[in-house]
C-alpha cells in the first residue's frame, strides 16, 4: 500500500481525524511541515509518496507546493489548478459562469469610481469579498453608497494590490442558513445547514451545524461545482435563494469538516484516505 | 501526560496519549494559542498569527 504524505503545519481537529483515519486503515503515513521543506526544484524529493494530502492552513503555501509536488509526479488532494481555483474567489466565479453553475450575480472592477459605478448598477446590497481570503474574513455587506464609498477608500488603501481588485457580488437574502456540501471524487457524499442570526454562516464565525439530506438537487450542483474548479475533494458553499434556487457561493479545497462528522454521520476523513489510496500512484 | 509552562504566563500546560507535535494547545489560564513544538519532552511555543491568506 502506498505511503501517503500529510502536507501541513498547524494541527488542528481536522489533521487529527485524518491521521486517526489514515492509521484505522493502515496506511503508512508522514506529516511534511510546510515550514520545513525545502523544494530543491528537480530533484526527487518524495519518491517514498504514493499521493500527498493538502492541509496546509496558508493558501499560498499550498498552491506552491503542490504544483512543485505535481512536477514529480505525485497525486495531490487536491492538485494546484483546483487550490488555484478555489483559493480565488473571482477565479473561482470565473470557472463556475464558464460552465453555466448557478452563482450569484458577480461584477469586478479595478478602480474606486468604476467599482462604485457597478455596485450602484447592480443595486444595493451587494456583498465586497477580497479574491483571496476565507473563514468570512473582510467580507463586507454594504447597504448604500456611503457604506459603498467609505469601504472602497479603506480598501483601496489597505496596502496590497489584491484589495483594489474589487470583486462585487450580489447579496442572496437567504433564509437564515447556507449549505456546505462535501465532494469526494464523483460523490456528493454529505451535506449540512450552517445556521447563524449573522449574515455570514460560516462555522469558523459561530454558525452552528446540522444535517442535510442530499437532495438530487444539491447532489447535481455540488457535483457540477466540483467539475468546474477541476474536481477532487472540495467542499462547497449552497446559498437558497427567496424561490429555493441553489446557488454556488464558494468553493473550499481544504475543508474543514469537524462540525460536519456527527452531525452527518459520514466519516469523511475516512472517506478522504480512501479516496487518496484509490488515485495513488505505486511506489516501489 | 507531560507538563511544561506557559510561555505567556506561567500557568501549566499539559498533554494527553492524543497529543501530537503542531497542535494548538490554549492555554487554561491566560487563553494564549501555544503550538506544541516537541513531544519528549513537552514543548510549546506561541502560535503564530493568523495570516491573511490562512483558510480552507
Amino acid at each position: 500500500m502506498s505511503k501517503i504524505g500529510v502536507l501541513a503545519s498547524r494541527i488542528r481537529v481536522e489533521e487529527k481525524l485524518l491521521f486517526a483515519a489514515l492509521r484505522k486503515q493502515n496506511v503508512a503515513y508522514d506529516v511534511i511541515d510546510d515550514r520545513k521543506i525545502k523544494f530543491d526544484m528537480g530533484a526527487k524529493q518524495f519518491a517514498e509518496y504514493g499521493a500527498v494530502i493538502e492541509r496546509c492552513i496558508s493558501h499560498g503555501r499550498a498552491l506552491y507546493a503542490l504544483g512543485l509536488l505535481e512536477d514529480e509526479g505525485l497525486f495531490c488532494i487536491n492538485s494546484a489548478h483546483v487550490a488555484n481555483v478555489c483559493g480565488n474567489k473571482l477565479l473561482t466565479s470565473q470557472a463556475l459562469f464558464r460552465e453555466g453553475v448557478p452563482s450569484p450575480r458577480v461584477m469586478v472592477a479595478f478602480t474606486v469610481e468604476s467599482a462604485l459605478e457597478a455596485i450602484e448598477e447592480m443595486g444595493y446590497p451587494i456583498v465586497l469579498k477580497p479574491a483571496v481570503g476565507s473563514w468570512g474574513r473582510l467580507l463586507t455587506k454594504v447597504n448604500d453608497r456611503e457604506a459603498a464609498e467609505a469601504v472602497l477608500e479603506h480598501k483601496e488603501v489597505l496596502g496590497t494590490y489584491h484589495h483594489a481588485i474589487f470583486y462585487i457580488q450580489d447579496y442572496i437574502e437567504k433564509p437564515g442558513r447556507d449549505i456546505r456540501s462535501f465532494v469526494i471524487g464523483d460523490r456528493t457524499v454529505a451535506a449540512i445547514y450552517r445556521k447563524s442570526e449573522h449574515w455570514i454562516t460560516n462555522t469558523a464565525r459561530g454558525g452552528s451545524a446540522s444535517n442535510c439530506p442530499v437532495t438530487p438537487e444539491i447532489d447535481d450542483i455540488s457535483r457540477r461545482a466540483a467539475t468546474a474548479v477541476g474536481g477532487g475533494v472540495v467542499a462547497i458553499d449552497l446559498l437558497e435563494d427567496q424561490d429555493g434556487k441553489l446557488l454556488v457561493n464558494e468553493v473550499n479545497y481544504t475543508m474543514e469538516y469537524r462540525n460536519s462528522i456527527d452531525t452527518t454521520g459520514v466519516d469523511i476523513p475516512g472517506l478522504i484516505v480512501e479516496h487518496a489510496l484509490s488515485m495513488a500512484r505505486p511506489v516501489a | 501526560m507531560a507538563t511544561t509552562s506557559c510561555p505567556e504566563c506561567g500557568a501549566d500546560i499539559t498533554s494527553d496519549d492524543s497529543t501530537v507535535q503542531g497542535e494548538i494547545l490554549p492555554c487554561p489560564e491566560c487563553g494564549v494559542e501555544l503550538e506544541v513544538t516537541a513531544l519528549d519532552p513537552l514543548t510549546v511555543a506561541p502560535a503564530p498569527e493568523e495570516e491573511e491568506d490562512w483558510g480552507e
